[in-house]
């Protein structure tokens, strides 16, 4: 089989698509979505992904549960969200076609891969009677491929066994599709030959179904015509595809090197948030050590002993991790040693929905340790911003000898968006000093070392590592006195050190720029959030603003300590809403700290808000109950 | 890293003593605690050691015992229950050019922290770690331990403990540790003899120290470590020699296939028969046989080192020291596939 030829048939230029891929966990689904992904990027396209995993690892073959789906809008636009309902969907399988197809706009592309559509298989997904034959696609634009023997009869020839020539029909999927939104087939191409150099037959197979995939577009009458995404109006610049926990990890590894120390990352496998240890192991000479505990506890543990240390530490994990890591946060709180924990959300309580997103934690971001044990609460809006986040959060817990936790969530964490890379000559300083001298003129004259002698700006102690002469000292979990840093059990100081240990957190705020605030400013209508709700909300603004509808929009990077600037912002609008993928945790933060009416917009199913979401609340208060639903 | 330049004076390892050790803080234990003895044998060990007082850190958890950072005239760390050794990890992985000594009690490290421990001495990290053991909860005022014969009566347990006791020596065997000792806080000479073998020693060195706490299990050990018992009652392990104790060296310690370890009187036994103690076995099996003998701490009792046998250190392969700043940052970010917009 050759290289496929550019199509002869005519193209049409069209401003975005939202496609989503489903089969079964086997098919390959994320890396073809990821793959896809990565040519509409190199397209110049603007886009937005959302994988959508099911949780278990081996749910039975062709069973709903087993159904693994990848979301990816492409854009001629700026867009930052991965689109609500798909244009296109391809089903790998009927279990995939049965849980999707609601995902879909009721006149979508729906492409079926009908080798699968057997009656085992559709007994397996739940089928009473074939969709193919009934009136279940009705009304959709239904292109029936054989996939499954198309692959095989092509990758057989080259000598491969049945069974591994079928693995290769998701490659047969990506052809098509290359070809239906005219990407450039040697970018996959050349893309195959590295990821699979190991294996020439595998190479072989994956490029020849690829082809035939392809080639099938070119020469189906069911396809009559292909499209277009023109590349999007970025500003100049080196651009690279990156996904959440990838940006994270190497923010980890930037702040490591803008510090000059030595990171530590102590870690217990979790999902979401396991890829950001894997990635960190990958690079050894950054400078950052990975240490894969024994459990969550000793995770957070030995990073406090490497922060005590010297090293600038890190503690990974998600919501169920959080918990366990909960007295020992309250340790460092204690300490006031820098420590940035890392929390990428996940659906709750217990083990909950593992691998779906949710930003159910940040009560416990803020609340979670026993005790009056403030810290500074961040959290990233997109995925590429999870590397300036990571920088940041790192340059409070280190001017601040803070613990600081960092809010990032499981659609974050997968998603990926093309990303202009920043020229690191911008990125701050975070060298520290040590501290080297004794600090304390006592009574007789002589000096003294005093670790918890504080800065006057930022109330943070000073940081002598062992090593140090002269300043050894001792720390630990029982109330210190303030400056000596002695076990004290008064009850004048305590009220002292409990002031103290909060005023320094709000002292974080001096620092502070003012929050994002976009939008009409004099709208009646404000929309507030956090995380990674920023992009469906700012995307819901938009259209409404293009609708003619005015509405202004806040969004939170910081949740503690809030910026200044919030408690006016909140007052200048009549109307308060704030759309959270919980039950409502920051809106009760905001009444319950500025007596405003915020009103909260929820939704704890696992997956992001949709833009019409956002929209419908805002229309509703605006219209009335009348507003229109998408 | 940042270089750290000095004013202080430091004290020259050579001629550190004692009270360079001492912290100035009041030592707060009940009058009477077997923890003094111990915390004076430690410090009096230390200037032996040929370290600075800036390069060790003491870490503790939770628990009478734990409190010893606090007296420690170096760095410290008093942290939370169970969590020592975790904490410990951090620091020696951090810097392994320091000295990292672990104390706490068995409640700390054999309870709440029984996971940590293991961990630490299966990887072998290098931290010597003392474990208290006086098979009590004392900072609590007095429940039955881990370590806590069955049986016993106390405010937790009025009608007798159902627990089976934890041995920690058997424990750290189990985990393969590298270096297991035992030692008690009646006998100052041996603790510091152990305390330095233990300190010398590359990676975990796990150590667990009998000691009285006599407010709420007084005389636990006295059958065996008191002066007028021991001669009957300690088992000295000695490198390369036949084991033997009692007067006249009347018993010795035979290897028994179905009883693992046993002590037999030495005139019913010929002198090739007896167990020569051999610390630099590779399996631990001999020293876990020993480690099963007076399994209530009422029987004859080995004190001194079971086992010390080297493997790699964990961490020992340092990280990049010298980071290369912020171009490693932008060879990383552009890594991969890019594409420009002009
Ligand atoms: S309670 Fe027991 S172990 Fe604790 S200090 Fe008192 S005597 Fe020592």
């Amino acid at each position: 089989m050759s290289t496929a030829k550019s199509s002869v048939k005519p193209s049409e230029e069209i401003e975005n698509v939202v496609i989503r891929l489903a089969g079964d966990s086997g098919d390959g689904m994320q890396l073809t979505g990821n793959q896809f992904t990565a040519v509409s990027a190199l397209a110049g396209n603007d886009l937005a992904t959302l994988p959508d995993f099911p949780a278990e690892i081996r749910a039975p073959a062709g069973t709903m549960a087993g159904v693994s789906a990848f979301q990816v809008q492409i854009s001629s636009e700026d867009i930052s969200h991965p689109g609500d309902k798909a244009d296109v969907l391809v089903a790998m399988n009927p279990a995939a076609l049965r849980s999707e197809l609601s995902k879909v706009h009721s006149d979508a592309t729906v492409i079926i891969n009908t080798d699968e559509f057997g009656e085992r298989e559709l007994e397996k997904a739940g089928y009473e009677s074939d969709p193919l034959d009934d009136d279940t696609l009705d009304g959709y634009y239904v292109i029936d491929v054989p996939m499954t023997s198309l692959t095989v009869t092509a990758v057989k020839e080259l000598g491969a066994k049945r069974r591994d020539a079928e693995r290769s029909k998701n490659f047969f999927a990506l052809g098509l599709l290359c070809w239906m939104y005219s990407r450039n087939p040697d970018d996959v191409k050349d893309w195959i030959d590295e990821r699979f150099a190991s294996d020439d037959l595998i190479r072989r197979s994956n490029a020849t179904a690829f082809d035939v995939g392809h080639a099938f577009g070119e020469t189906t009458e069911q396809i009559p015509i292909t499209h277009v995404v023109e590349s999007a109006d970025h500003p100049p610049g080196t651009y690279r595809n990156v996904n959440g926990n990838t940006a994270l990890a190497w923010g980890m590894i930037a702040a490591t090197q803008l510090s000059g120390l030595q990171s530590f990352l102590g870690s217990y496998p979790i999902t979401p948030a396991t890829d950001i240890l894997h990635e960190l192991s990958k690079h050894p000479a950054a400078a950052v050590r990975t240490f894969q505990a024994e459990d969550e506890i000793a995770a957070v543990t030995s990073a406090i002993g490497a922060a005590f240390a010297g090293d600038l530490a890190w503690t990974t994990t998600s919501g169920p991790g959080m918990a366990l890591k909960g007295e020992a946060m309250g340790l460092a709180v204690s300490l006031e040693l820098p420590l940035v924990i890392v929390n990428i959300q996940r659906g709750g309580p217990s083990t909950g929905l593992p691998t779906k997103t949710e930003q159910s934690d940040l009560f416990q971001a803020m609340y979670g340790r026993h005790g009056e044990s403030p810290l500074p609460v961040i959290a990233a809006r997109r995925p590429a911003d999870c590397f300036e986040c990571a920088i940041e959060a790192a340059q409070v817990a280190l001017r601040y000898r803070t613990p600081v936790i960092l809010l990032s969530d499981g659609y974050l964490g997968n998603s990926s968006e093309p990303w202009r890379i920043p020229d690191v000559a911008d990125l701050p300083d975070l060298s520290v000093e040590f501290a080297s001298e004794l600090n304390h003129e006592n009574a007789d004259g002589s000096m003294a070392f005093w670790p918890y002698l504080r800065d006057e700006a930022t109330l943070a102690r000073p940081w002598a590592i062992p090593g140090t002469p002269g300043l050894e000292h001792r720390i630990g979990g029982i109330e210190k006195q303030d400056g000596t840093g002695d076990i004290s059990y008064d009850s004048v100081n305590h009220q002292l050190m409990t002031d103290l240990r909060a005023e320094k957190i709000q002292r974080v705020a001096d620092d502070l720029p003012p929050p994002e605030y976009t939008g009409d400013l004099d709208a009646d209508v404000l929309l507030v959030g956090w995380g990674s709700t920023w992009g469906t909300i700012a995307s819901a603004v938009e259209r409404l603003r293009k609708e003619g509808i005015l509405v202004a929009h806040l969004h939170l990077r910081y949740i503690n300590p809030l910026p200044k600037e919030v408690g006016e912002i909140l007052r200048s609008h009549r109307s308060v809403i704030v759309p959270e993928l919980n039950m409502g945790q920051l809106s009760k933060m905001l009444r319950a700290e500025f007596l405003v009416d915020a009103q909260s917009l929820n939704k704890v199913s696992g997956l992001p808000f949709t833009v019409g979401e956002v929209e419908e609340a805002v229309r509703k208060v605006v219209h009335g109950d009348e507003g229109e639903s998408e | 890293m940042t270089t750290t330049e000095t004013t202080t004076t430091a004290v020259d390892i050579a001629t550190t003593k004692r009270a360079d050790w001492q912290s100035d803080q009041e030592v707060r234990w009940c009058p009477g605690c077997g923890d003094y003895s111990i915390l004076s044998a430690l410090q009096f060990a230390l200037p032996d050691m040929g370290i600075r007082r800036e390069d060790t850190v003491v870490v503790g958890g939770i628990g009478c015992a734990a409190r010893l950072p606090y007296y420690m005239n170096t760095y410290g760390i008093h942290g939370i229950h169970g969590r020592a050794p975790a904490i410990a990890t951090g620091v020696a992985l951090a810097n392994p050019d320091l000295s990292v000594f672990v104390v706490g009690g068995d409640g700390d490290l054999l309870s709440i922290g029984g996971n940590h421990l293991l961990h630490a001495l299966r990887r072998n990290i290098n931290m010597t770690i003392l474990l208290i053991n006086n098979r009590i909860y004392g900072l609590t005022k007095g429940q039955y331990s881990p370590t806590s014969e069955q049986g016993k009566v106390t405010k937790s347990s009025p009608r007798g403990s159902e627990d089976s006791p934890l041995l920690p020596l058997s424990i750290a065997l189990g985990a393969d540790a590298t270096f297991v000792a035992r030692t008690h806080d009646m006998d100052r000479q041996h603790m510091m003899e152990v305390f330095k073998r233990a300190h010398a020693h590359p990676g975990a060195a796990f150590v667990e120290v009998l000691q009285n706490c006599n407010v709420f299990n007084n005389h636990a050990y006295e059958s065996i470590t008191a002066k007028a018992n021991r001669e009957g009652m300690i088992i000295p392990l000695r490198q390369g020699e036949p084991i033997r104790f009692g007067p006249d060296d009347s018993f010795g310690v035979v290897l028994d296939p179905r009883h693992g370890a046993v002590v037999m009187n030495t005139a019913d036994v010929s002198e090739d028969e007896l167990l020569v103690h051999n610390e630099a076995r590779d399996h631990p099996s001999v020293a876990f046989a020993l480690s099963r003998l007076s399994p209530n701490m009422d029987e004859p009792t080995p004190m001194g080192v079971f086992r010390a046998v080297d493997r790699p250190v964990y961490g020992s392969k340092p990280v990049e020291t010298e980071p290369p700043g912020r171009q490693l940052i932008s060879d990383l970010l552009h890594s991969g596939t890019t594409w420009d917009v002009d």
